[in-house]
């Protein structure tokens, strides 16, 4: 419970860090086989070696905005999970670091909506803040309805607000 | 009664410590065939329960001593050489009269026992030509054959283990002043022999079902590079290049089908507890039953075979249970007392076909649609718009067998439902038929294999789909003006005239929300490929941007987040390493709203085909391209309507019409179509219907004609309020469900009024 290695990635102008030992491999951009149909925030599917992976966009699912057509192609981070494994596009990689837990902290009370159910907390590391991610939660997608729902009530509490 | 009773159950404990014995016997000789106390130990145990049987008249068992005896009589005699089947055989003879015996100390008597199989086995083992047997085992035969024994020491020698002696035949010779280096030698030939024939022997083996499994994946990755190899040749000059893919291709498709094989078993292995199955629950409900098969050799991949191996007994019990009618009863209709349970299955197209039929008293389609709206399954409505062959099919909804109907018999917590889903879920269908008085029939259609399937490759919208092979009918192309005009609209859906019979079509690009290509070469953009689907027994046309070939793919399942996608089967990699979905036909179907509507239509026009053949129909223009009909039979009158004359009342148009407020509803509001702007401001055609006390007015555009129309030709149409779509002086005409429409457009307190009719 001291030290904890993270393999880390740029997402706009965050950095965030997964536990490396959820880390299978990372790729570069591959091609990529769109699902229509399916929930956004999976951008399709990619052939990992005979294997057939769904890749999920982080920036969808966290909410960030969207790659423009002049940004990079993504990376991929393959991550194993319960089901086999999924890939998880990033704008980046970055180094594996080791991250000393004294300097972590959990999220600041005011980060809200999704951010808040995903990110664990954030390490206080020397010019930046790397924000770790909950891979589980991550992947795990809400369903449609679920979606609707809760984009309806942010649009209620919004309308409340003005 | 108690004498007999007590000299039955005196048996009972003798046999059973005599078959303590046979067990213990039957190891000894299986550690080594040559110990002739033991295989004299089982010849007089078996020989004396076959006596007692005799005397007491257990038939079945002594049947199997019998056939037991005859084969031990040979082994003893030395006339055969003892072999693993036969040690296996007389292993099963010591259970079957273990299960003999169980089966008298339950009841008594002999019933539900039966040895025929082991019984043939072992009169097949005792007709055994000694010639036919591999070179004997037995040590003294082989010294005699040699000529280091006479027949008379191995005789002697044989006798004196009999007698108590217990070394062995070798040792015993040894001492009669045979060679011992002779017998050295025929032990050793002995002992090599034996474990050759212990491996070589049997031509088959087991193999676990895993290491088939991974066989399969493999051979699935094989396929696939197998297309890759033979994607990157095609286009090559080399042709030993292309050879060697040929080649490739060749071995692969062989070795695919292999392996396929190895897991491939015939469908007898689920059957073959059917009769017993049957049987005893027949007895329990108090009926007489015999169970026929044909076709028990029809293959299945193993795993199939697993998945439907719950739903068949269920079925099959159900044709006991419910289908079949009491002895009495059948005799009363002129029945044989004994009802027939047939099974059948065959291969056909792909797929293998199982039918289960009863000779039973059939299921009344009235009194299944009748349950199923009582126990709120479908509405009222909805039950009498229903076919025979749809009620009865009602059977596998979910919720129609409740717990009051579950009998101790066939309701063991598995509902019809369950069936259904179980087959859907590897692929197959079930359907039911039946014949009020004649018995009925459950169809299962069940895929080969799952694993790898021949589909078709098509492309829309940059992106390729594989569409399997089994949904596909026929692929129609068309070009130039032919494509233009191919395609003509009902109600803004699409429909194509294939062979004069309106094909509803859709648009893959449309349907998945795919964009379309920037057409590039030009020559493709006027040709129109439409691939002809048929799921659930309705045909659409599926139209895609490009049709390239066939192919085998080697299915993969979609990740959980992907599940819910019910468009797509699955996913496949493509010989360029690219990633296709397989397109799910059903569930494409369902999403373009066309096979379950679809359904419905055609089976209400079927209902009224039966009833006339021609139906009147009023033709009247809705405006643009598009033409409509309202079936005469929902007109009660036609009134020409001053426009002015038309008021509001609420948010709804109404008109004074004797002495009455009717309310309006427009047909272009309704069923679309373009507005006629200034023409209809100076009178509007009206058309009066009734439904009960209340009357409703139908404002249509221009009245054009009335014609008489073959029922059969109004061809079902995907959309809600048509009841169909037919060809009226060459145009294609929608025919307005007239009801449909006014429940979902009319007046609230119109729906009140039927409501009070019914």
């Amino acid at each position: 419970m001291s030290d904890r290695q993270l393999c880390t990635f740029r997402l706009a102008e965050f950095t965030f860090g997964i536990d490396v030992q959820r880390v299978q491999e990372v790729l570069r951009a591959q091609t990529m086989t769109p699902v229509p149909l399916a929930n956004d925030v999976v951008e399709g599917l990619i052939n990992l070696r005979g294997q057939i992976v769904t890749a999920l966009d982080l920036r969808r699912r966290l909410e960030l905005p969207l790659r423009g057509p002049d940004d990079e192609d993504p990376m991929n981070v393959v991550v194993s999970g319960d089901d086999g494994a999924l890939a998880l596009l990033v704008d980046a990689i970055g180094d594996v670091v080791e991250a000393d837990d004294a300097t972590f902290e959990p999220p600041p009370d005011n980060l809200a909506g999704i951010a808040r159910e995903l990110i664990r907390g954030a390490y206080k590391l020397d010019g930046m803040l790397l924000l770790l991610l909950d891979v589980d939660k991550a992947v795990q997608l809400p369903s449609h309805v679920e979606a609707v729902v809760a984009t309806q009530r942010e649009r209620e509490e919004l309308a409340a607000v003005s | 009664m108690d004498g007999v009773d007590e000299v039955v159950s005196e048996f009972l404990t003798e046999a059973r410590e005599e078959v303590e014995q046979l067990d213990h016997d039957l190891l000894a000789i299986e550690r080594d065939p040559d110990d002739g106390e033991a295989l004299a130990s089982i010849f007089r145990t078996v020989h004396s329960i076959k006596g007692t049987c005799g005397f007491l008249g257990f038939s079945e068992l002594e049947r199997l001593a019998h056939s037991g005896e005859n084969l031990l009589g040979r082994l003893r005699e030395h006339e055969l050489a003892m072999t693993e089947p036969m040690m296996q055989s007389l292993f099963d003879l010591a259970d079957g009269i273990r299960t003999s015996l169980d089966g008298l100390e339950a009841s008594g008597t002999e019933e539900g026992t039966d040895h025929s199989t082991l019984v043939t086995r072992l009169d097949d083992l005792f007709a055994t030509d000694p010639a036919d047997q591999p070179r004997s085992e037995m040590l003294g035969q082989r010294l005699v054959e040699s000529g280091a024994a006479k027949p008379a020491d191995v005789a002697d020698a044989i006798r004196d283990q009999l007698e108590g002696d217990d070394r062995k035949v070798g040792e015993l010779l040894a001492e009669r002043g045979v060679d011992p280096s002779a017998i050295e030698e025929a032990v050793s030939e002995q002992q090599q022999q034996r474990s050759g024939s212990t491996n070589g022997g049997d031509a088959s083996l087991r193999v676990d079902v895993t290491v088939l499994d991974d066989l399969m994946n493999l051979v699935g990755e094989l396929v696939l590079a197998r297309n890759q190899i033979v994607e990157l040749t095609k286009d090559r000059a080399e042709a030993e290049a292309v050879e060697a893919s040929q080649r490739l291709g060749l071995i692969t498709t062989e070795l695919q089908e292999g392996v396929m094989k190895t897991r491939m078993q015939p469908i007898s292995g689920v059957w073959n507890r059917f009769p017993r199955v049957v049987r005893d629950l027949a007895k329990e409900c108090g009926k007489q039953a015999r169970v026929e098969m044909e076709g028990q050799d029809t293959e299945l991949d193993k795993s199939l075979l697993e998945s439907i191996k719950d739903p068949l007994t269920h079925l099959v019990r159900n044709a006991v249970d419910h289908g079949l009618e009491t002895p009495a009863e059948r005799e009363a209709a002129g029945k044989p007392a004994e009802g027939l349970v047939y099974l059948r299955a065959y291969h056909e197209g792909g797929q293998v076909n199982i039918e289960i039929t009863d000779d039973g008293k059939g299921i009344d389609a009235a009194t299944i649609a009748r349950t199923a709206v009582e126990r709120e399954v479908i509405s009222a409505e909805r039950a009498e718009e229903l076919s025979e062959r749809e009620a009865l099919n009602l059977i596998f909804q979910p919720g129609f067998s409740t717990a009051s109907e579950v009998t101790n018999v066939s309701g063991r917590g598995v509902g019809m439902d369950v069936v259904k889903t179980n087959i859907e879920s590897i692929g197959g269908s079930v359907d039911l038929t039946s014949t009020l008085g004649q018995g009925s029939t459950a169809k299962l259609k069940i895929p080969l294999t799952l694993a790898i399937i021949p589909a078709l490759i098509a492309s829309a919208g940059g992106q390729s789909f594989a569409i399997p092979q089994v949904n596909l009918d026929e692929l129609v192309r068309l070009s130039g003006e032919e494509a233009r005009a191919g395609v003509e609209r009902v109600h803004g859906t699409p429909v194509y005239r294939l062979r004069g019979n309106l094909l509803p079509l859709v648009d893959l690009r449309d349907e998945l929300g795919l964009e379309p290509v920037p057409s590039g070469s030009g020559e493709d953009d006027d040709v129109l490929s439409i691939v002809v689907l048929q799921a659930d027994g309705h045909t659409f046309g599926l139209v895609v941007d490009a049709i390239s070939d066939t192919q085998e793919i080697v299915v993969k399942p979609l990740g959980r987040h992907l599940r819910d996608v019910d468009t797509f089967a699955g996913a496949t990699i493509l010989g360029d390493g690219q990633v296709a979905l397989i397109l799910d036909v059903l569930g494409l179907g369902n999403r373009a709203g066309l096979v379950r509507d679809g359904r419905e239509a055609r089976e209400r026009e079927e209902a009224t085909t039966t009833d006339h053949g021609t139906q009147s129909l009023l033709v009247v223009d809705v405006g643009g391209d598009r033409r409509a009909a309202v079936p005469l039979d929902d007109v009660n009158r036609l009134e020409e309507l001053a426009a002015d004359s038309v008021e509001r009342s609420g948010d709804r148009e109404v008109v004074q019409y004797r002495g009455r407020i009717m309310p309006l509803v427009r047909l272009t509001e309704a069923v679309g179509g373009f507005d006629f702007g200034e023409q209809e401001l100076a009178s509007l055609h009206c058309i009066v219907h009734s439904r009960g006390s209340a009357q409703v007015g139908l404002i249509v555009g221009r009245i054009t004609d009335i014609v008489e129309q073959p029922v059969a030709s109004i061809e079902p149409a995907s959309e809600m309020l048509l009841r169909g779509t037919t060809v009226v002086h060459e145009r294609v005409t929608d025919v307005v469900d007239v009801e449909a429409l006014l429940d979902a457009f009319g007046p609230p307190e119109l729906a009140t009024a039927g409501r009070e009719l019914s």
